[in-house]
């Protein structure tokens, strides 16, 4: 990159680290409400069952 | 006619009926995003040429300017949506608003970050207080307000409304930024692409651009509309609609 390699590669990967953390943590923020939602679910069929 | 159109609009924006809607759309947006990307890439690295001042330096340009040019529009984005959500209590509205906020931070850093490193070569500096980067700067900090009120406050609608009104105050921010160059005496450039005249930019330079600029909105788009469905779950968490998909989904 004409001596210019490390701020061209650097600016690439950071951008690509990020979006990869927003896309990993969009998914993981599904799992987490879809496990909470979950765990409210068993709470109430257990308290039900009393 | 019209009462069509606004009887769709109301069943749209139920988060009940908006789920199910952008689940089918996101793997359109996520997969148009990569293709648009590879193909805006392979175009800036490997076909465009050097820059005749600047080298090879200047291919920073394919993530810097299209992550900038998003960190404007989805702050708008944010800033209508809270307004929508203020105005009409609109649910969804806050769900959209509280989605994008964090994409946009995202962007906003991107944006600041590939700048400096870019700068740092060809300015001379990785930072100048100059308008431009500075507005740019006070944007992140606007992000980042958005979403500590969202997180401070335990009442959801009071949330939305702290937040909402700090996005729609701030959005006296975006036209700063955009006309700063023109406005100041600033280090960072005048504009090349968003101005009323022909791009002063070569054609070979400014395909790969607008084929970044396409792929990082349709990014957007399938991450808001995920982010916008977690919304919709954990606001809704307690409402039939959400027990039932979630006892479904097995």
């Amino acid at each position: 990159m004409g001596g210019y390699a490390f701020y061209v590669w650097t600016s690439y990967g950071i951008t690509f680290a990020v979006l990869l953390a927003l896309i990993v943590t969009s998914i993981r923020q599904r799992r987490n409400v879809i496990a909470r939602v979950r765990r409210a679910l068993r709470r109430e069929a257990l308290q039900q069952n009393r | 006619m019209f009462k069509a159109i606004w009887n769709w609009i109301q069943t749209f924006s139920s988060p009940k009926h908006f789920y199910p809607m952008a689940g089918r759309l996101i793997p359109w947006f996520a997969v148009a995003s990569l293709l648009l990307m590879v193909w805006g890439l392979y175009l800036g690295l490997f076909v465009a040429p050097p820059d005749y001042q600047q080298g090879e330096s200047y291919r920073i340009i394919y993530i810097h300017v299209p992550a900038a040019w998003m960190s404007l529009f989805v702050y708008v984005v944010m800033a209508v949506s809270a307004a929508i959500g203020l105005i009409w209590q609109i649910r969804l509205a806050d769900m959209v608003a509280a989605a994008s906020a964090p994409i946009g931070a995202a962007f906003t850093f991107i944006a600041l970050v590939t700048g400096a490193l870019w700068g740092k070569p060809m300015w001379g500096t990785y930072w100048v207080w100059d308008a431009r980067l500075t507005s740019e700067l006070i944007l992140l900090f606007l992000y980042l307000g958005y979403m500590a009120l969202q997180s401070a406050i335990e009442e959801q609608r009071t949330a939305d409304k702290a937040s909402g009104l700090l996005a729609i105050v701030g959005v006296v921010n975006i036209p700063i930024i955009h006309y700063s160059v023109e406005w100041w005496n600033t280090l960072h450039q005048g504009a090349t692409v968003t101005k009323f005249d022909k791009p002063s930019i070569d054609t070979s330079m400014l395909i790969p651009l607008l084929l970044m600029a396409l792929a990082f909105k349709l990014l957007y788009a399938a991450l808001v509309l995920v982010r916008a469905r977690n919304e919709a779950l954990y606001r809704d968490r307690n409402r039939r609609w959400v027990r039932e998909l979630i006892k479904n989904l097995g």
